[in-house]
């Protein structure tokens, strides 16, 4: 699913500098990717992800060359191929929870909303357990019920990669198991690859393999 | 389509703060709009009510004061002109005088004493009822027979005070006789009664007295139109005849007198009787008094223009950086539109997509209310223009 290749990576202006030899992530694998902070976990996510662009290396994800793809093309394809479900969950306030799974449809010509794409966001909701909560606002939703519609989100665009970003960092440890089995859950039944960032090593168990980022930062914290 | 379906739950969600943005636009937009209907309405009307009376007669003094009282029946009360100006005007052959005694009210409504001719020459013609036709009869305007809710076969009486016989002189009970179509002028707001009733108000002429007491009224058996009223004269069939007036009609007092002169030549021969600055009365044209007050007016309206356009800016420029504070709070949200693919330029056309369509529904209701005004313009101006009167 994802081939990195002497990747090197640093912020303009900063000391922090990411080098990567070689990543590889399978189709349907489910891989944590620990390590202390700063290390440049989520920089490698926002790389995979097409969000920022390497100094030189090959960033391969799905067969496409992400790294060389232009900003509007890099935009498309993550629109496309990717899911990604965050620490902080990012639903949007004044959208109930039924538009907030349909979001990516309303920002990119990329995404076709129809009543198929309707039909998967209810179906997504059903079996994560928010089939009927589909018409209130994050408000009005606990913790866990916001992780769930942003795992629905980041699913109902049948995306063959989902980028975790410390996707429990905010669930208290009974809810961390079930959002995370969720997550994995509903990816394996979507047939994509799943990359996540934790700092969570109580869940480690979970994942198929596991990365320590440590040895790929070069420099000062990002 | 997206960008409007987000901007649109973005408003609605924030209602109270959509609300008051909108509230504030249309504001903006809606005052001047209104304003410059108003004016634009209220410049017609009183240029019209100017160009439609060729000729005024009165006192010497403010040509303002004359022609407000004369014209538009207002609170102003230029010094009488004596009735032997109106036979002056008979007379000399060279037109139609037409007396208006503007000096007393009712309820609020001024009591116009006048003779037959003035509805000949304004065209009026009652929608109910009949015209003047005895001492004591009172046609209304149709703003008058709304507001108080009277019309033929109901009684006005006379506001109870008298400005030139300290002696006291009961008010009149006037039988409504007529009611007047809506015309949206000043006569709208007018009681209009034979110039000699107005006398009688007056306490020139009066009948044996056949006053209405107090016990009458408290026992129900008499209308009364004002509350301070207690006692009031009537004029019936049987004391009608023993209304007189004492001393010669010569003398007696009018608020002015509309002189129609029978052509232009006629007009400058009698402008030219009238031009001695030492001479009691001058004979003026309205039309030139109003175009002056309507130009003053409009030098007004400029200021106003200049004023509201520094609100205007001032209030933009807080909608502006509400607006931007606003999207400054968004940032997060920006910052996961960017993350799920969002095509560029997504996030300036939602951003776009808001201002526009709170500006349109301001827009909206600003029209909306421009349009309501422009529809009563003519009823508001003629009401606005009657305030005071």
């Amino acid at each position: 699913m994802i081939t990195v290749k002497d990747l090197k990576f640093g912020y303009a202006g900063g000391g922090f500098r990411l080098s990567v030899p070689e990543f590889k992530l399978d189709s349907r694998e489910r891989l944590a990717i620990v390590g202390p902070s700063g290390s440049g976990k989520t920089t490698l996510l926002n790389l995979v992800a097409g969000i920022l662009t390497p100094k030189s290396g090959d960033i391969d994800v799905d067969g496409t060359k992400v790294s060389d793809l232009s900003d509007a093309e890099r935009r498309r394809f993550r629109a496309t191929h990717m899911g990604f479900v965050f620490q902080d969950f990012a639903l949007l306030d004044y959208l109930p929870a039924r538009q907030n799974i349909l979001y990516p449809y309303r920002i990119t010509p990329a995404l076709k909303l129809d009543s198929a794409a309707r039909d998967r966001a209810q179906a997504l909701a059903d079996a994560c357990g928010i089939g009927d909560k589909m018409d209130r606002h994050p408000s009005a939703l606990s913790q866990g019920e916001q992780q769930r519609v942003a795992i629905c989100r980041a699913l109902v665009t049948q995306p063959k990669l989902i980028l975790s970003d410390e996707a429990t960092g905010n669930l208290d440890p009974d809810s961390k198991a079930r959002i995370l089995d969720l997550l994995f859950e509903q990816a394996a039944e979507a047939g994509a690859a799943v990359l996540a960032v934790t700092h969570d090593h109580e869940l480690l168990p979970r994942f198929e393999r596991v990365l320590d980022f440590a040895q790929f930062r070069e420099g000062a914290a990002a | 389509m997206n960008a409007l379906f987000l901007a649109f739950a973005y408003l609605r969600y924030h209602w109270a703060r959509s609300s008051v943005l909108v509230a504030v636009a249309a504001l903006i937009l809606f005052v001047p709009a209104a304003t410059q209907i108003l004016l634009s309405t209220s410049e017609r009307a009183l240029v019209a009510r100017g160009d439609a009376t060729p000729l005024l007669l009165g006192s010497r003094g403010s040509q303002l004061d004359l022609t407000m009282s004369a014209l538009y029946f207002s609170d102003e009360r230029p010094d009488p002109v004596p009735m032997a100006e109106v036979e002056t005007v008979w007379d000399s052959n060279l037109g139609v005088p037409i007396p208006v005694h503007t000096a007393f009210s009712s309820s609020g409504f001024r009591i116009v004493g006048t003779t037959l001719d003035y509805f000949d020459f304004r065209g009026l013609s009652p929608v109910d009822g009949r015209g003047l036709s005895i001492l004591g009869d009172a046609v209304i305007g149709s703003e008058v027979a709304e507001s108080l809710g009277k019309g033929v076969g109901d009684t006005l009486v006379s506001a109870p005070e008298n400005l030139f016989d300290l002696d006291g002189v009961y008010p009149l009970e006037m039988p409504i006789v007529g009611v007047l179509p809506q015309t949206n002028t000043p006569d709208d707001s007018a009681i209009f009664v034979d110039i000699k009733t107005a006398w009688v108000i007056q306490g020139i002429g009066h009948g044996h007295e056949d006053v209405v007491t107090a016990a009458e009224v408290a026992s129900g058996t008499a209308a009364i139109a004002n509350a301070a009223v207690v006692q009031y004269q009537r004029i019936t069939p049987d004391n009608i005849d023993s209304f007189h007036f004492h001393g010669s009609q010569d003398g007696f007092p009018a608020t002015a007198v509309i002189v129609v002169p029978n052509d232009t030549r006629s007009a400058t021969i009698l402008k030219g009787r009238y031009l001695d600055s030492e001479g009691p009365t001058q004979l003026i044209e309205p039309a030139g008094v109003i175009q002056g007050l309507v130009d003053r007016i409009f030098r007004i309206k400029s200021l106003l223009d200049a004023v509201t356009a520094i609100i205007a800016i001032a209030a933009f420029a807080a909608i502006g950086l509400a607006v931007f504070l606003s999207y400054r709070l968004r940032a997060r949200e920006v910052a996961t539109a960017v993350k799920l693919g969002a095509r560029k330029g997504m996030v300036l056309r939602l951003l776009a997509a808001e201002t526009v369509t709170l500006l349109s529904i301001s827009a909206g209701i600003a029209a909306l209310g421009a349009i309501i005004v422009s529809q009563n313009a003519e009823a508001w101006v003629g009401w606005l223009l009657s305030l005071g009167s």
